[in-house]
């Protein structure tokens, strides 16, 4: 197994050191270190040492829409863009809702060793919202559920969305709730307002989001269950949530690198790479969610990474499919939207990005703290380059990324998953040589 | 002018200068012999995703009075169903050598994404897409307007000051969103009256008054124009109001509401209408009333809007 010693980093708080990774785990930390003969030495002088950034939020499309992304191509885009986890939604063809299929997903990232690979257990029964699926088999399989969502679709029948939270704590598991009216965004294609009446696109108003939130915190509090609302989206759902907090409910919120950065406004060209769901929203919407993630009423940044093939969007706005591919932007979005305008420091992005959503996951042998004996999960990013985002940054099979041909700020230069390279020099590493690489570090169980 | 995709990007002069080309069409159509030779040798495809047997019509006449030849391709119902793309549907027509692609779609921005997409090189004319816009569905409005208010010396003039007043179901209407931002350029004064469920979101930052009482609005606006939409079989069975008498009673145009006018007011439906919801028969039928010269003047502006976009080499002015 490799040794790699990573010279000049600096932490997240501020401070510079070297690491050494051995045998899967940071051996040392501290100035000066020297690494046995034939380590890989990089130098990191400039870079940022991150903990591997964990997103709770992955649309890996397999089993099912393999023509999209699959769990090799999908935890590739993933260690291009930093991460060393991902929790795949539940949303594939069949349907993660047994334990059968979520064991399949985990071996699958097992396998292909770019990432951890969590599977989300679906709420109900084929995303169906009728009845609980086994939420108890896929708890105690091989995959270990601990978050479960019927993400694309919200829980919108009360009575059964109190079941599943009180359910769900039986295992000390999670709700992450889509939050949506289906009755307020029938056909609904963008953000309800002047805009969506001029383009002449059908409304998807905030208040879908916001009314689902309400009556779940209100459903969390009075079953003493833990609740976790995905990709908020307007600056009201950031009040509810506060409000929610404010009262000790145990909600958790998350909201996309894109609604922290772009705005309806680009619609306008009917150009369906900003097509999805919940829809870009207003300026006013995007600095209230920016301040809720300062001010600690959202939790975390998780990507809703959704890839699609091309003719899914190359048509008409109505015919398009909702979702734009995250993973390998989401932290240069980050960076651009908190980091450069003063609001967050790298601490917070570790945080953000790392730390919480492994602890709302229950994601076990996630270290962030860079302490010695700890699972060697981190990356290193160039905060100081920028650069226009193009197809060469994007490492799953789909190209429907919404930042293409933008300028965005720093890149992903090394990441380490469990002790081995997965990214080198901003370049990712061949399936094979990763597959070897965890096989050796005992990740793949067979 | 590469395309006409709506009227909200179209500047004023451009906007004149289609009313007066179709001044020009219009003289033609009281020839003898209808027909211009300008677009001999050229291809209009009229590409309609959705019915609309009047629309169609009418750019086949406009085309064909220009001397295109005109290929109806109708493509009922949404491309998906059918199987076929928008995509594989526009690189179709270029391979025929489409110089002009006129397109009704019930999806919003279809147009634009043909024109933007690069998959086709023919000037695009929008005939109608979704709730979004149908521009020359305005143009030959605010045609009709100019006419019924300057007379023949029309030519050049816009139509400052002028009143119109747009009643019904604005929340669907293309040709309301058509109207208004055209009708702004133009300098008339815009007020839409309709049911509260019935107004967009956010259309209190148009530039248009926004009423639900359609007396009191008739008896202190005293409109120049008064515009009535078509309330949609679909919409009526979808609550946005309880039922069509009582849509009738309260934005109807009936015949109190026609008397109560000013007799100088002109009545104007971009049909097909519906007597007795919407209009009554007595006002569509009224002297007051433009419904007919506006399916006349709707072939004069098409022939402006085809002749301004395919006449002469579309390269040199792309």
């Amino acid at each position: 197994m490799t040794t790699t010693l990573i010279t000049g980093a600096t932490l997240p708080d501020g401070t510079t050191t070297d690491l050494l990774i051995a045998d899967g785990v940071i051996a040392e930390r501290g100035a000066g270190l020297s690494g046995p003969a034939g380590a890989r030495v990089l130098d990191a002088a400039g870079l940022v040492a991150l903990p591997g950034l964990v997103d709770l939020h992955t649309h890996l499309r397999e089993p099912g829409f393999e023509q999209s992304e699959t769990v090799l191509s999908g935890t590739r885009a993933a260690a291009a863009g930093g991460f060393t986890a991902v929790f795949a939604m539940a949303n594939t063809m069949p349907v993660s809702d047994t334990a059968g299929v979520v064991e399949q997903v985990q071996a699958l990232g097992d396998a292909a060793g770019y990432a951890t690979v969590r599977p989300i257990g679906a709420v109900t029964v084929g995303l169906g919202g009728e009845r609980l699926s086994e939420i108890g088999a896929m708890a105690n399989s091989r995959a270990g559920v601990r978050v479960f969502s019927d993400d694309g679709k919200c829980v919108h029948d009360s009575l059964l969305m109190r079941r599943a939270l009180e359910y769900v704590k039986t295992f000390d598991g999670v709700v992450a709730q889509h939050a949506q009216d289906p009755r307020l965004t029938e056909n609904a294609q963008m953000n309800e307002g002047a805009l969506s009446s001029e383009l002449g696109l059908k409304g998807w108003p905030a208040v879908a989001e916001e009314s689902i939130i309400a009556r779940d915190v209100l459903l969390a509090k009075h079953v003493g269950a833990r609740l976790h609302i995905c990709h908020l989206s307007t600056a009201g759902s950031v009040d509810v949530v506060r409000w929610a907090k404010a009262r000790g409910i145990e909600v958790t919120a998350e909201v996309t690198p894109h609604h922290l950065l772009l705005t309806e406004e680009l619609i306008r060209s009917y150009d369906a790479r900003y097509k999805v769901n919940p829809p870009l929203r207003r300026d006013e919407d995007v600095r209230a969610l920016r301040e809720g993630l300062v001010d600690g009423t959202i939790d975390i940044v998780a990507t809703d990474h959704a890839p699609h093939p091309e003719e899914s969007k190359d048509c008409e706005w109505d015919h398009a499919s909702f979702g734009m591919v995250g993973l390998e932007s989401a932290l240069s979005v980050v960076q651009a939207a908190m980091v450069d305008t003063g609001l967050f420091d790298w601490a917070d992005v570790a945080r953000v990005l790392s730390q919480t959503p492994a602890q709302i996951g229950r994601l076990e042998g996630h270290t962030h703290s860079f302490e010695i004996g700890a699972s060697a999960n981190l990356v290193l990013v160039d905060p100081a380059s920028s650069s226009t985002f193009s197809v060469d940054r994007l490492a799953g099979k789909s190209h429907n990324s919404p930042y293409l041909g933008m300028t965005l700020p720093g890149s992903v230069r090394h990441t380490f998953h469990r002790g081995y390279p997965t990214v080198l020099d901003g370049s990712v590493l061949s399936a094979s040589e990763v597959a070897a690489a965890a096989t050796a570090a005992g990740v793949a169980r067979g | 002018m590469r395309h006409l995709l709506s009227t909200r990007d179209l500047l004023r002069d451009d906007a004149i200068g289609l009313l007066d080309i179709a001044e020009d069409m219009s003289e033609v159509q009281n020839r003898e012999v209808k027909k211009l030779p300008t677009l001999r040798g050229k291809t209009v495809v009229n590409l309609f995703f959705e019915d609309s047997t009047r629309t169609r019509t009418s750019f086949e006449v406009a085309a064909k009075r220009l001397s295109a030849d005109v290929i109806n391709f109708s493509a009922k119902g949404s491309s998906v169903s059918k199987g076929e793309s928008l995509k594989d549907t526009a690189q179709t027509l270029a391979a025929m050598g489409a110089d002009g692609v006129v397109i009704r779609h019930s999806a919003s921005g279809a147009p634009q994404v043909l024109a933007q997409s690069g998959w086709i090189d023919a000037g695009v004319v929008n005939a109608g897409d979704g709730t979004h816009e149908h521009p020359t569905q305005a143009l030959l409005d605010a045609f009709t307007m100019r006419r019924r208010i300057h007379g023949d010396a029309a030519r050049g003039r816009d139509l400052d000051g002028v009143s119109v007043m747009i009643v019904g179901d604005v929340l669907h209407s293309r040709v309301a969103r058509s109207n208004l931002w055209l009708l702004e350029t133009l300098g008339a004064h815009v007020t839409f009256v309709a049911p509260a469920t019935l107004v967009p979101v956010g259309a209190s930052t148009w530039p248009a008054d926004i009423r639900y009482d359609l007396d009191a609005a008739l008896a202190e606006v005293r409109p120049d124009v008064v515009m009535l939409l078509r309330i949609q079989q679909e919409r009526m069975n979808a609550a946005f109001f309880p039922t069509t008498r009582e849509y009738a009673r309260q934005w109807g145009l009936d015949d109190e509401r026609l008397l109560a006018l000013r007799p100088d007011s002109i009545v104007m439906h971009p049909g097909p209408m519906n007597r007795g919801l919407e209009i009554s028969s007595r006002a569509a039928d009224s002297a007051q009333s433009t419904v007919i010269e506006q399916v006349a003047n709707g072939v004069s502006i098409r022939m402006a809007v085809l002749y301004s976009l395919l006449s002469g080499d579309r390269e040199a002015r792309s």
